[in-house]
């Protein structure tokens, strides 16, 4: 008799199916990982863009640029320093965010089109838990693979201004309080966070509209929200939903900072201007979280009724 | 208790009427052959069985309600519902790894000693197999797994003749034993028929022949009758007949073999005779309602 034989024995005797170790979300995921890898390799291609971009502009910039730097009072100096790695952590940002739009919209829709869904359900893995996968992509994954690449990119900018600061005779010291590693890193993790669950209900949204639509998700996707915000313009010369678009896509940063000094959208914000305080208690939050729940709860139980295309 | 068990089976699509209340029972151990024109029924009865369209009236698989208990019922059910449904960017490694990750009763080795036994290499891609490779590795992976039920739609539309038998001749081998239950769809009639213990017509979305193998040997028979003899062979109200080089091949369902003989040489019809001749019937009965 095979082990595999003795096994079926033994849980046929007591009733039991046969039960190796099934990790069916683990697989879900890693089975969207290698469907769809711009997601890593997106982010990490424009990181490489960025990094050459930034290290033949260094080597190119005249030593009066330099000297000019090196003039500045030393909390100025830090901020210039620091430009080119707060211009490529948002380059990564910003592709993450991109990716993540492209992903979302062919979730639902891609395995319909080349009928691979009947394969997929014919598998002991419920539309719940490939929902959860295909929903983590954007909320959690990507979010990781941008955290890592960014932190990356900050290393690689550190160690190739070791080696240009001093054949520009610039001190390598202020290398580490232009970077401090530790609340930079503090500072990413947070800014992660906060953008996914601030984004959390456009994710749901492309997604439910993936399950949905049968062709054109991009415009159905983004048509009826964009035609609405016309809309009311033109019949009401309002504009809430175009504001209220605007708020979902770009408003998670002004709930997540105190911006009160001086400091504006996407640049370079200090540890000290963190307020998880106020995200936590603004409505914005959690009511973009109840509406992505309630999409997120409609694709699921789209699926279920769900054929090849 | 049956394998699948359904009473009243009921689904429709606007006006259109996909199932009309079918009754359908599956013993244990038997391998049905589910025959029908394009159109019939078949998919739609599948596709409830599988749990992936809702339906009126009672069924149950394996004990279970399909569209309530689908992922559990899964554990137990394998189905291909079509040639080319394996991802076309997946690695043939990747299909194994993830099959192992998520069924419980999927036995890795099998399906590996199985793939041994083809041109199939772990490192391809689903697109750059062939299609006779595509349905060897889903046949690898769905014949490693321990279920009690196996649905195939169409399992080998569009395969030339070697893959086709191989398909076949494999499923019987080494994957059918008494405690399996197969249901099989598929235009290519002949191929099956010697696998099959039952037999069923679906057309217009209702059963119109339910029978054993068994039955089917005794009930039906074949008879090439010369033509000064046709008169006394058509007596006997033969189901259809045609012609065949200038001589009359004539369908009896129900006479004795002993009076056929008569006639001549008394043969046990193919499936596909018979498919012609009762949905032929059914076809023109349609028509004469109809006007």
């Amino acid at each position: 008799m095979s082990p595999v034989e003795l096994v079926n024995g033994v849980t046929n005797v007591a009733g039991q199916p046969t039960s190796f170790k099934t990790r069916p979300l683990f697989w879900s995921i890693r089975r969207e990982l290698w469907e769809n890898r711009s997601i890593y390799i997106g982010p990490l291609a424009v990181a490489a863009v960025v990094l050459a971009g930034i290290f033949i502009g260094a080597l190119r910039l005249p030593d009066r640029a330099f000297q000019m730097i090196a003039a500045l009072a030393p909390a100025k100096q830090v901020e210039a320093m620091s430009i080119p790695y707060d211009f490529a952590a948002f380059a990564i940002l910003v592709t993450g965010f991109i990716v993540a739009v492209f992903y979302s919209l062919g979730a639902l829709q891609g395995e319909r089109r080349d009928r691979s869904i009947l394969f997929w359900k014919s598998l002991p893995v419920s539309d719940l838990t490939t929902v959860i996968a295909k929903a983590a992509i954007p909320l959690v994954v990507i979010p990781v693979v941008s955290f890592a690449i960014i932190l990356a990119t900050l290393l690689i900018i550190m160690l190739a201004s070791l080696i240009i600061l001093p054949l520009r005779g610039m001190p390598v010291t202020m290398l580490l309080s232009a970077f401090p590693i530790g609340s930079t890193t503090l500072d990413i993790v947070y800014t992660l966070v906060v953008l996914a669950l601030w984004h959390a209900p456009i994710w749901a949204w492309l997604m439910l509209v993936s399950g949905w639509a049968r062709r054109a998700t991009f415009l159905w996707a983004f048509g009826p929200p964009l035609a609405l915000s016309l809309f009311e313009k033109l019949a009401f010369n309002s504009t809430y939903v175009w504001s209220l678009l605007h708020y979902r896509v770009t408003g998670a940063i002004g709930q997540a900072y105190d911006l009160k000094d001086g400091a504006s959208g996407m640049g370079h914000l200090s540890l000290q201007q963190m307020d998880p305080l106020k995200y936590l208690m603004s409505p914005g939050l959690w009511l973009g979280l109840a509406v992505a729940a309630a999409f997120f709860a409609a694709a699921v139980w789209q699926r279920r009724y769900r054929t090849p295309l | 208790m049956a394998c699948i068990d359904a009473r009243g089976l009921r689904k429709t699509y606007g006006t259109t009427i996909a199932l009309d209340s079918i009754d359908l029972k599956v013993e244990t151990g038997r391998i049905l052959g589910l025959i029908g024109p394009n159109g019939a029924g078949k998919t739609t009865a599948l596709s409830a069985i599988l749990g992936l369209a809702s339906y009126e009236g009672e069924l149950k698989v394996l004990g279970r309600d399909p569209w309530r208990d689908r992922d559990e019922l899964m554990r137990d059910v394998c189905f291909i519902a079509d040639v080319a449904v394996l991802p076309r960017w997946m690695k043939v490694s990747q299909a194994l790894d993830y099959v192992a990750g998520v069924h419980p009763r999927f036995d890795r080795d099998k399906a590996e000693a199985f793939l041994d036994k083809t041109d199939i290499k772990r490192s391809s891609l689903v697109r750059s197999l062939s299609k006779g490779m595509v349905t060897q590795l889903h046949l690898a992976l769905i014949m490693a797994i321990d279920a009690k039920l196996l649905v195939l739609d169409e399992p080998t539309l569009g395969l030339d003749i070697l893959y086709r038998k191989s398909f076949y001749d494999t499923l019987l081998n080494d994957y059918f034993d008494h405690s399996r239950t197969i249901v099989v769809t598929t235009h290519q009639v002949e191929e099956v028929q010697h696998i099959l213990t039952d037999l069923m017509f679906l057309n217009r979305g209702r059963i119109v022949l339910d029978c054993s193998m068994e039955a089917f040997e005794q009930r039906y028979a074949e008879v090439m009758v010369a033509p000064d003899q046709l008169a006394a062979a058509r007596a006997l109200n033969p189901i259809h007949e045609r012609q065949v080089f200038g001589r009359g091949l004539l369908l009896f369902d129900g006479v004795d073999r002993k009076t056929l003989a008569t006639f001549g040489e008394v043969r046990t019809p193919s499936i596909a005779d018979l498919f012609v001749a009762v949905i032929g019937a059914d076809a023109a009965s349609a028509k004469g309602e109809a006007a």
